[in-house]
């Protein structure tokens, strides 16, 4: 096969000890930025772009890449942690990433958390390899109408999972689509919701709320049971790291499932965070045991973090192939590619086969580097949870402030993250579910947009949605998930003998 | 801003004080009534700029006006739900007591002074003496290693970002008077 | 100083640029006593994101200033934050900013009150062109089919953003032929071209390095560039046709034209010496082998200005920006 030749000669271009040497680095580098929130992917690779014009292209695109890969890896650390997402696709890791560090879990928590993301990723990887001109093909059949589905396929994956009163998830759920619709509307230009103020016309960025709302608030939460964290002392080891290996096979399906919807979520490109919360509901909505989800399941963590790390690497095969960049993070890629010279889009896997296929073995050789480097380091991570709550409290407290600022460099984004402390505070304690609001946070604006494409393309008619295959066909599975609930619960009565 | 401020009514006074605090009926209603207000405000602000259906799909207003209007009607419904318990006079369990907000407020109190302080002293600073007034208070430790670490911190921060990463954080007079 | 004094000649007589008064000269030499602050109005990976980077990464590889850039994104309110930002840092020489169109745009879509005359004007470094694109399996092959269909039934144009530069060439074009079109909003230009692609939009007016891909694939084809003159570059893009091979708009009888500002200013009150450094350093910028690739693969037209001229040029384009805002109704309430 040609494909297995060319990648041949990428793993030879890849290996190289200057390559191999900026392969660690960039790990290493992007695990640091993937753990502070708010310095996120998209930001510590703009950081680096201009470094990178020393180096051949090939060399540049592994190093960021390399970033990119352990900045993934990183974003889990401290939602497991601290229940901080460091970055917005890890959000769904710590609805029971943080519960299983709380009963003293970290380590395997962290292991599967690892192990996944470079299970989603190397699937990825072998669809880039084999099949990039097909899925670049489908790739273009999505436009706005497509892309609508897709969203209302994510909520309908999730709605329903709340426990408590619906009532209560449904004004969450309201609220967060609010804030999303705070700043400029994109489709007409206009001012929603801002009130003249300067500091809303930025509109509420979802990062800066979710550092709030979940790290803050956690903060508050946990001292009120006296000045300590929650989180057990376990003493972890690299022995943890083998016995959660041992349990993890015995999730092969859920493996092959969280891949499927990553690698489709990249692609679209719809990226990683809405792949990682379709994940996550769709392993509860398969689950018999579904009320154990959100109190330490390691499923919880397996479907999002594979799902995470599948969509992040497919998310880049639209950009070198259409120049469409799947993720904020490859969109500052996309510009480092022009920057070298180098055209994305078609044309690139013609006349830079150099170029592509050692950024191809580079991913699979970076995320075997970035596993092990992870790994390793898994009970280093976890010593964090020894350190006194006077000490890392303040720390905490400073990172978030820090990752709050960065987002848009602002300082009102500060005020914002401890208004939203509170507010998550009250709550978690009140039982108003928090990821409906932030599952209509980080997609509310992206739905409605496409929604108004759409209808815009159409000329108002919202038989748009069922127009061809494609879309009718996503619609249905979305409309399915929606009620999958009510029809289950006909269907129960009847499957119950007893 | 603090959460001890709210609705104090409900607490009998023969209970021991590290038992009192607000009741949890009492915020839950505090709280709906903020969602509403919120939803009210997000439907005024739509019907300003239109929120009907015009002839290419729905105008800038038409979202916001209607989950503003789900916002306020979920809200309503939970205040009807807080309201019913409250008047059957069942004594609900507390939302937190006040010996728990008080704790509460040791940290937050600190964290709001801080970000008040940041657009003055900067980030650096203010986290260095954060870091060690947290380590002082709270883990007793001794000043000298308290300021030392504080400033550690501030330090191996400011190394990071404004001088590897070259990403400006807010500064104060401290960074300008040595170049910054 | 000898170096930097020819320089500056070399560049006044080659641009036609007499603003450079005497004075500047005269002056000690200014340099960076701080990290410089380099604003950019958009969110990253755009376009001026980029060049901005581009611009940081050739001072830092070329070392032409002592002191590091550090680019800071302020994109909130179409940018608004931006442009206060360097507003509000009077006589700070240690914050420039890069500009977009949004420098005419924000404030008269919004109401933001600012302009261009609160910032110092350093030098237009490139401006961006716009090229009408269609799919390749589409029948228009030229600007009069186009038109003529466009006349026929409504056409969907996509553009990166609202009230912006695309929906203003779109205005324009409804203007000078009379035809309707449906505008749809993306959010960024390789969005715009794949749509087209995907044939789920019926034209764009993508900047030529959004589309030169596809075009090169097959399956894009530019119909008129916005500008005067032909886009500048030798040799062929595709097997038959270079960048010179693409008409202008005016030559194909559709009279629009537009280009897009990419311009660095400081913050106002600046003095003549620190503007001379910011003109100077850019001017060496500008010369660098990277700064020429980046132009001659995304087609800019490259004319740069300094001084007066570009104050004039500025002057004009603004005001070419309120009829076009206001023809389209984008002006704010009362702004």
């Amino acid at each position: 096969m040609e494909e297995i030749q060319l990648l041949g000669h990428g793993f030879a271009v890849a290996l190289q000890w200057e390559n191999v040497l900026l392969m660690v680095a960039g790990i290493v580098l992007g695990v640091l930025i993937g753990v502070l929130p708010g310095l996120g992917g998209a930001n510590g690779i703009a950081i680096l772009l201009p470094l990178t014009f020393t180096l051949p292209p090939v060399s540049a695109i592994i190093l960021l890449s390399c970033i990119y890969w352990g900045a993934l890896f990183g974003g889990a650390i401290t939602s497991i942690l601290f229940n901080i997402p460091g970055e917005p696709w890890s959000v769904a890791t710590t609805f029971d990433g943080y519960p299983m560090a709380q009963q003293g879990k970290a380590g395997e928590a962290l292991t599967a958390a690892f192990t996944s993301s470079f299970v989603g990723a190397f699937v990825a990887v072998v669809m880039i390899t084999f099949l990039a001109p097909l899925v670049a093909q489908f790739a273009l059949q999505f436009g706005p109408p497509e892309f609508f589905a897709v969203m209302f396929l994510s909520f309908a994956c999730f709605i329903g999972l709340a426990r408590g009163s619906p009532l209560k998830a449904l004004a969450a759920m309201m609220f967060g689509f609010l804030l999303a619709g705070v700043g400029m509307d994109g489709v007409t230009g206009q001012l929603r919701m801002t009130f003249g103020s300067m500091e809303l016309m930025r509109g509420i960025d979802f990062l800066v709320v979710v550092i709030g709302l979940f790290g803050l608030s956690e903060i508050f939460q946990s001292i009120e049971e006296g000045l300590r964290f929650k989180g057990a002392r376990a003493r972890i080891t690299l022995g943890t790291v083998l016995r959660t290996w041992a349990e993890l096979p015995r999730h092969w399906a859920l493996f092959i499932r969280s891949s499927l919807i990553g690698c489709w979520m990249g692609i679209t490109p719809a990226g990683a965070t809405p792949a990682s919360f379709m994940s996550y509901g769709v392993a509860r909505r398969m689950a018999k045991d579904k009320d154990s989800f959100g109190r330490g399941r390691m499923e919880g963590v397996v479907a999002p973090e594979t799902a995470a790390h599948a969509a992040g690497t497919s998310a880049l095969l639209p950009m070198l192939s259409l120049g469409v960049p799947g993720s904020p993070t490859a969109a500052v890629l996309l510009g480092g590619l022009i920057m070298w010279g180098l055209q994305p889009g078609p044309m690139l896997f013609v006349e830079q086969k150099d170029f592509v296929w050692g950024l191809i073995a580079s991913m699979y050789l970076g995320n075997i580097v970035g596993l092990i480097i992870v790994l390793a380091a898994v009970p280093w991570f976890a010593a964090i949870l020894r350190v006194p709550f006077s000490i890392i409290a303040a720390i905490i407290l400073m990172v978030c402030a820090i990752g709050a600022y960065t987002v848009n460099s602002a300082e009102f984004d500060v005020v914002l993250m401890l208004i939203f402390g509170v507010i998550g505070y009250v709550m978690k304690k009140l039982d108003y579910p928090l990821a409906p609001l932030v599952l209509a946070l980080v997609l509310g604006d992206r739905t409605e947009e496409s929604f108004r494409q759409s209808l815009l393309l159409s000329e108002g008619s919202l038989a748009v949605f069922f127009s061809n295959w494609l879309v009718g066909g996503i619609m249905t599975l979305g409309l399915v998930m929606l009620f999958y609930p009510t029809l289950s619960k006909l269907w129960a009565p009847r499957m119950q003998p007893a | 801003m603090s959460i001890t401020t709210q609705d104090s009514v409900l607490i009998p006074s023969a209970e021991a004080a590290a038992e009192r605090g607000p009741s949890q009926r009492g915020m839950e209603i505090a709280t709906a009534v903020v969602l509403m207000a919120a939803g009210g405000i997000g439907m005024m602000d739509s019907l300003r700029i239109g929120a009907g259906w015009g002839t290419d799909g729905p105008q800038s207003g038409y979202f916001p006006f209607w989950l503003g209007a789900i916002l306020a009607l979920a809200s309503l419904g939970n205040l009807v739900v807080a309201l019913r318990d409250h008047r059957r006079g069942a004594r609900g369990p507390r939302f937190a007591t006040w010996g728990q907000l008080a704790l509460v407020a040791q940290v937050f109190v600190p964290t709001a002074i801080y970000v008040a302080v940041i657009p003055l002293a900067g980030i650096y600073v203010s986290s260095a003496v954060l870091v060690a007034y947290f380590m002082r208070r709270f883990g007793e430790f001794r000043m000298v290693t308290s300021m030392l670490s504080g400033a550690a911190a501030a330090l191996v921060s400011f190394v990071i970002f404004e001088i590897w990463f070259l990403v400006a954080l807010p500064k104060g007079p401290l960074e300008t008077a040595l170049g910054y | 100083m000898m170096l930097r004094r020819r320089q500056l000649a070399a560049m006044g007589a080659g641009l036609g640029a007499a603003a450079l008064a005497a004075p500047a000269f005269a002056q000690a030499a200014w340099q960076p006593q701080r990290p410089v602050q380099f604003i950019v109005p958009a969110g990253t990976g755009g376009g001026a994101d980029q060049m901005a980077r581009v611009i940081q990464g050739i001072v830092s590889k070329h070392n032409l200033m002592n002191r590091p850039l550090m680019v800071v994104n302020k994109a909130g309110g179409a940018g608004a934050e931006g442009f206060l930002e360097a507003r509000n840092s009077r006589g700070n020489p240690h914050v420039l900013i890069i500009s977009l169109s949004n420098l005419f745009t924000t404030p008269m879509s919004t109401g933001i009150p600012f302009t261009w005359r609160d910032l110092t004007p350093i030098r237009m470094m490139a401006l961006d062109e716009f090229v009408l694109w269609v799919n390749a399996e589409s029948p228009w092959q030229n600007v009069a089919q186009f038109v003529e269909a466009a006349k026929a039934g409504r056409l969907r144009m996509g553009g990166t953003g609202s009230r912006q530069e695309d929906q203003i060439i779109t205005v324009a074009l409804q203007r000078a032929t009379g035809a309707t079109f449906t505008y749809v909003p993306f959010r960024g230009g390789g969005e715009v071209s794949t749509q087209l692609v995907g044939r789920h939009i019926d034209s764009t007016v993508n900047n030529p390095i959004e589309a030169v891909t596809h075009w090169r694939a097959g399956t894009l084809r530019p119909l008129c560039v916005f500008d005067s003159r032909r886009l500048p570059g030798e040799g062929r893009i595709t097997e038959t046709m270079g960048w010179q091979d693409i008409p202008t708009c005016k030559e194909s009888g559709l009279d629009v034209e537009y280009l897009m500002l990419r311009g660095i200013f400081g913050a106002p009150g600046i003095t003549p010496a620190q503007t001379a450094f910011w003109v100077n350093l850019l001017e060496r910028v500008a010369e660098t082998p990277e700064w020429r690739e980046l132009m001659a693969q995304g087609a800019f037209n490259t004319t740069s200005l300094t001084g007066a001229p570009f104050s004039e040029w500025l002057g004009r384009e603004e005001e070419r920006h309120r009829t076009l805002m206001q023809e389209a109704g984008f002006l704010a309430a009362g702004g």
